[in-house]
C-alpha cells in the first residue's frame, strides 16, 4: 500500500521530494528536533535546562565519536583533550565580561581550531591501526591537560580559566519571548545554545555518512583491501573522519565551557575520553540516536539514582557511591543484553520481526 | 475550481499554523524590566531551613575532606535538637562534586535550582568552588564560609557580595610563618615547597613579605601528579635545611617518604591544611605499604593551629564538640576535620541568629558583616565587615609532639598586603561556648 493511495496528489509528490531527498529529510527531521527542544526546555525548570544543556555537549561529542568509531573503525580515546581545546579556546574569548566575538563566532572559531589540531592528529592517527590509535589518542588524552598546567599564566594552571558567559542578545529574548511568552534564564539560553548546536552537528553528521563520504568510511572499516582495489584513498578517508570527530569534540567543549561556566584541567581527565566512549557503547555504536540516548543516560543517570538513595534515606556518602553502582550494572546489563547497544539492538530486533513476518 | 482549492487550503493552512504559533507565544515584545522581589527567603520555612554544600565524598580528595560534611551535620543535630534557630530545624544537604569542578557546577545547579537552598555553606575546595561563585552571585544565594583558604572569597566583596571565607587565608598563614621563621631562625636556609595554585601562590606572597633573602629555592608540584622526588631532590641539592610546605595531607605523606628515601632531613613547616597528623599518619603506612607506622615520623613538625583539635580533649570547644559527636554523630570517632566542620556550623549557626527571626538572603549577607566579634572556637577573630569578606585573622605557631600540638606562639592575627602582625588581645582564644552548646547571638542591625 503506497502513500500516495490515501495522501491527496500534491502532498505525496511534495512528501516523496522529501523522502527521496537525504537533506530535506534530514531538514525535517531537525525541524521536528527543534519544536521539541523548544516545547522541552520551555516546560522545564531552569536545573533541568541545565542538564539538557549538559547532555547537549555530551551527545554532541558522542556523535562525533560514533561517526568516528562506529563507521570509520578508529577507537579513539583521546576525544576529552579535544574537547579540552575547544573549551580552552572559548574560555580564552570569554574572559572579559564585552567579548571581542559573538557566540556563534566564538563557537566556530573554537570549532575550526580544534578541527586543525585534529588535522595534525588524524594525518598520525592514520598511519596507524587497531589498538595503537587507542594507544595515540590516550597518550593525547593524558597530555592536553598538562599544557594547561605548563602555560599556567595564560591557561590558569590547575584553577583553569572562569568563563563569563556573555549577556543574553536582547534579538534572542525577544524571539523566545515572541514564541514561547517566557522569559530566558541564563541556563535556557545555554541550553538553546547547545541544542541547536546539537541539531545542526547531526543534520550534518547524518548528511555526510549518508553520502558518497560515508560509504567510502564503512568501505574503509569493513575491508581496507576491498576497498583500496576499489580506488578509495584509505589515508585520506582516515584523516576526514579523524578531522570531522575532532571538530565536533571541539564544539562540544566550546558548549561545556559556556555551560560549566570554568575550564580546568581536572574536567577534561582520561574520564571525560572513556565517559563518551561508554555513550557511545551504551547507545549502539555507530547510531546518532543511539550518541543521543547516552548521552542521556549519562547526564540523567547518576543525578536520578543519588535522589532515589537521598529519598531512601540513604547518608549522603551512601547515596553518592550508588551513582557508580547503578551506573556499573547499567553498563554490564547493556552488553550482556543489548551487546549492540540500546539502538543497535532495538534495531536489529525491529529488522528481524520485519524480515521473519 | 480545483486550483483555487488548493490555493485556498495552501493559504489556509499557513494562516493556521502561523496563528497557531503565534497564540502558543505572547506576539509581543518583551517588556525589560524583570525584577524578582519578594522571592528572598528561598529555601525558608515555619520550621525549617535547607542550606546545602558541595563536597568530595568520593574520589581521591575524599579522605579526610568527606568527613567534614559530617561534623557539620552532627553539630546542626544537635542545635535542632535543642530546639533549632529560631524554632527552625536547620537542614543540610550534601552533594558530591568528587573535587571535579565539571561535577561541581551541575550539583550546584541542582542545589540552588531543584534543591532551593537557602544558602550554601562551606562548598570546598579552591578550583571547585571558584567554578561556581560567579553563578552564585548572580542567583543572590549567600555562598558562605568557604572550606578554602584562597584570598578571592573575601578580597573583593564589592564583586562577590554574597562570598565569604571563613579559615585564615594563605596569604596571612604566609606572613605569620615567615615572621615567625625571621625572628627565631634568621641562618635557616628555606626552601618552599608548594602547592601550584593559589595556596602555592598566595601563601608564597606573604612569606616572601619577611623572608625574602633566606630562601634559597622554590619548587612547585601539581596536585595530582604524584611523583614529587624530583621537587625533594631539587630542595636537597640547593642545601635547604628548613621546608615550609604549602601543600594538602597527600603531599605531606608523600614528601615525608620520598625525603626519608633520599636520607634528606630537614626542619619541616607544614601549613596547617596539610599538617593533621592523624589523616597524614594513616597515608603514611597507606603509602608506604605498612613500612611507616603512625605519625611519628611528624614529630618535632612545626605547623600553624586556628582552632583547637581533637588533641586538646580538655579545651572547652573540643568537650562540646566531643559532647554533640556522641549524641548526633555517625559511625567513626571524632576528628579533626570533623571538628573543622562543626566549628564552621557553629559560625553559621551564629550568623542566622544575626540575620533574626525572618532570615533573608541578603540579611544574612548584611548580619555576617555587622556581626562584630562574638565568642566562637575559632582562636582569632573574623575580619568581616563590608570592606572584607575574609575570614579567620589569625593563628598561633606550634610543634607537633606526640600527635597533639604545642603552642610556640600566642595567637599572631594580621590582614593581606601590609598590615603588621600583632599579637591578639581580642580573647577570642580564651573563650568558651555557654552551657548550652548553642551560640547566643543578638539579632544584628
Amino acid at each position: 500500500m503506497s502513500v500516495a493511495t490515501r495522501v491527496p496528489a500534491p502532498l505525496a509528490k511534495a512528501l516523496g521530494r522529501i523522502s527521496s531527498s537525504t537533506l530535506l529529510r534530514h531538514l525535517l527531521f531537525a525541524l521536528f528536533g527543534l519544536v521539541i527542544v523548544i516545547l522541552v526546555l520551555e516546560s522545564t525548570d531552569q536545573f533541568r535546562n541545565a542538564q539538557f544543556a549538559s547532555m547537549a555537549y555530551l551527545g554532541i561529542a558522542a556523535g562525533g565519536l560514533t561517526v568516528l568509531t562506529g563507521l570509520n573503525g578508529q577507537l579513539s580515546l583521546g576525544h576529552g583533550a579535544f574537547m579540552a581545546i575547544g573549551a580552552y579556546t572559548t574560555a580564552l574569548f570569554f574572559q572579559d565580561s564585552e567579548p571581542p566575538l559573538p557566540v556563534v563566532g566564538v563557537l566556530i572559531v573554537a570549532t575550526v581550531v580544534t578541527l586543525i589540531v585534529g588535522a595534525a592528529v588524524g594525518v598520525a592517527a592514520a598511519r596507524l591501526h587497531g589498538p595503537y590509535i587507542a594507544g595515540a589518542t590516550l597518550a593525547l588524552a593524558v597530555a592536553v591537560p598538562g599544557i594547561a598546567l605548563f602555560f599556567s599564566d595564560t591557561l590558569g594552571g590547575e584553577q583553569g580559566l572562569n568563563v563569563l558567559v556573555p549577556d543574553i542578545p536582547d534579538w534572542f529574548a525577544n524571539v523566545v519571548f515572541f514564541i514561547t511568552a517566557n522569559e530566558v534564564s541564563t541556563s535556557k539560553y545555554i541550553g538553546y545554545i547547545g541544542w541547536l548546536c546539537l541539531l545542526a552537528t547531526f543534520v550534518l553528521l547524518a548528511n555526510l555518512s549518508r553520502s558518497r563520504v560515508g560509504r567510502v568510511w564503512r568501505a574503509v572499516r569493513d575491508d581496507e583491501v576491498a576497498a583500496e582495489i576499489a580506488g578509495i584513498n584509505l589515508g585520506r578517508a582516515r584523516v576526514l573522519a579523524f578531522v570531522v570527530s575532532a571538530a565536533c569534540a571541539g564544539l562540544a567543549g566550546a558548549v561545556m565551557a559556556m555551560a560549566v561556566r570554568i575550564t580546568a584541567p581536572s574536567g577534561f581527565s582520561l574520564t571525560l575520553s572513556l565517559t563518551l566512549l561508554t555513550a557511545v557503547v551504551l547507545g549502539g555504536l555507530g547510531s546518532l540516536l543511539g550518541a543521543l540516548i547516552g548521552a542521556a543516560l549519562l547526564t540523567f543517570l547518576p543525578q536520578v539514582v543519588t535522589g532515589v538513595g537521598h529519598d531512601a534515606g540513604l547518608s549522603d556518602l551512601q547515596a553518592a557511591e550508588l551513582a557508580p553502582l547503578v551506573y556499573g550494572l547499567t553498563m554490564v546489563l547493556v552488553i550482556l543484553l543489548a551487546p549492540a547497544g540500546i539502538v543497535g539492538s532495538i534495531r536489529g530486533a525491529w529488522r528481524r520481526r520485519k524480515e521473519s513476518a | 475550481m480545483k486550483r483555487w482549492t488548493r490555493k485556498t487550503t495552501l493559504v489556509t493552512s499557513v494562516v493556521t499554523v502561523g496563528a497557531l504559533v503565534a497564540a502558543c507565544g505572547a506576539g509581543g515584545s518583551r517588556e525589560e524590566d524583570s525584577g524578582d522581589g519578594g522571592a528572598s527567603d528561598v529555601g525558608i520555612t515555619e520550621s525549617s531551613i535547607k542550606i546545602g554544600a558541595h563536597f568530595p565524598l568520593t574520589g581521591v580528595a575524599a579522605p579526610g575532606y568527606s568527613e567534614i560534611p559530617t561534623g557539620m551535620e552532627a553539630y546542626f543535630d544537635y542545635v535542632n535538637a535543642n530546639g533549632g534557630v529560631h524554632g527552625r530545624k536547620i537542614e543540610l544537604v550534601v552533594r558530591d562534586d568528587g573535587y571535579n569542578p565539571t561535577n561541581t557546577s551541575q550539583v550546584t545547579n541542582e542545589l540552588v535550582l531543584k534543591d532551593e537552598i537557602f544558602a550554601m555553606v562551606g562548598g570546598l575546595g579552591t578550583p571547585t568552588h571558584a567554578a561556581v561563585v560567579d553563578f552564585l552571585n548572580a542567583e543572590k544565594v549567600p555562598d558562605l564560609f568557604v572550606s578554602s583558604g584562597s584570598i578571592q572569597w573575601g578580597d573583593a566583596p564589592e564583586e562577590k557580595p554574597y562570598t565569604f571565607g571563613w579559615q585564615p587565608d594563605y596569604e596571612i598563614e604566609g606572613k605569620i610563618i615567615g615572621q615567625y621563621i625571621a625572628e627565631n631562625m634568621p641562618d635557616a636556609k628555606v626552601g618552599l615547597f608548594l602547592q601550584d595554585d593559589d595556596l602555592g601562590v598566595d601563601s608564597e606572597k606573604g612569606v616572601r613579605q619577611y623572608l625574602d633573602d633566606q630562601i634559597v629555592a622554590v619548587e612547585r608540584y601539581t596536585s595530582g601528579n604524584t611523583d614529587v622526588a624530583p621537587q625533594i631532590a631539587a630542595l636537597k641539592a640547593k642545601g635547604a635545611d628548613l621546608v615550609l610546605a604549602f601543600n594538602t595531607p597527600s603531599y605531606t605523606a608523600l614528601s615525608q617518604l620520598i625525603s626519608m628515601k633520599l636520607n634528606y632531613k630537614p626542619k619541616w613547616f607544614y601549613s596547617n591544611i596539610g599538617s593533621d597528623p592523624m589523616l597524614v599518619g594513616s597515608l603514611l603506612s597507606k603509602f608506604s605499604e605498612g613500612a611507616v607506622e603512625g605519625a611519628s615520623p611528624l614529630d618535632g613538625v612545626l605547623t600553624t593551629e586556628y582552632i583547637a583539635g581533637v588533641d586538646s580533649p580538655d579545651d572547652p570547644w573540643v568537650q562540646l564538640w566531643q559532647k554533640a559527636w556522641d549524641e548526633h554523630g555517625g559511625k567513626g570517632e571524632l576528628t579533626n576535620y570533623r571538628v573543622y566542620g562543626m566549628a564552621k556550623a557553629y559560625t553559621f549557626v551564629q550568623a542566622l541568629m544575626a540575620a533574626g527571626p525572618d532570615p533573608t538572603r541578603d540579611g544574612i549577607v548584611e548580619a555576617v558583616e555587622q556581626m562584630g566579634p562574638v565568642p566562637g572556637p575559632e582562636l582569632a577573630p573574623f575580619r568581616f565587615s563590608e570592606d572584607s569578606h575574609m575570614g579567620i585573622s589569625g593563628m598561633q605557631v606550634v610543634e607537633l609532639k606526640g600527635g597533639a600540638s604545642d603552642p610556640l606562639t600566642p595567637v599572631l592575627v594580621t590582614d593581606t598586603g601590609d598590615a603588621p602582625i600583632e599579637e591578639d588581645n581580642s580573647g577570642a582564644a580564651d573563650d568558651a561556648p555557654p552551657a548550652s552548646g548553642i551560640p547566643e547571638v543578638e539579632p544584628a542591625g
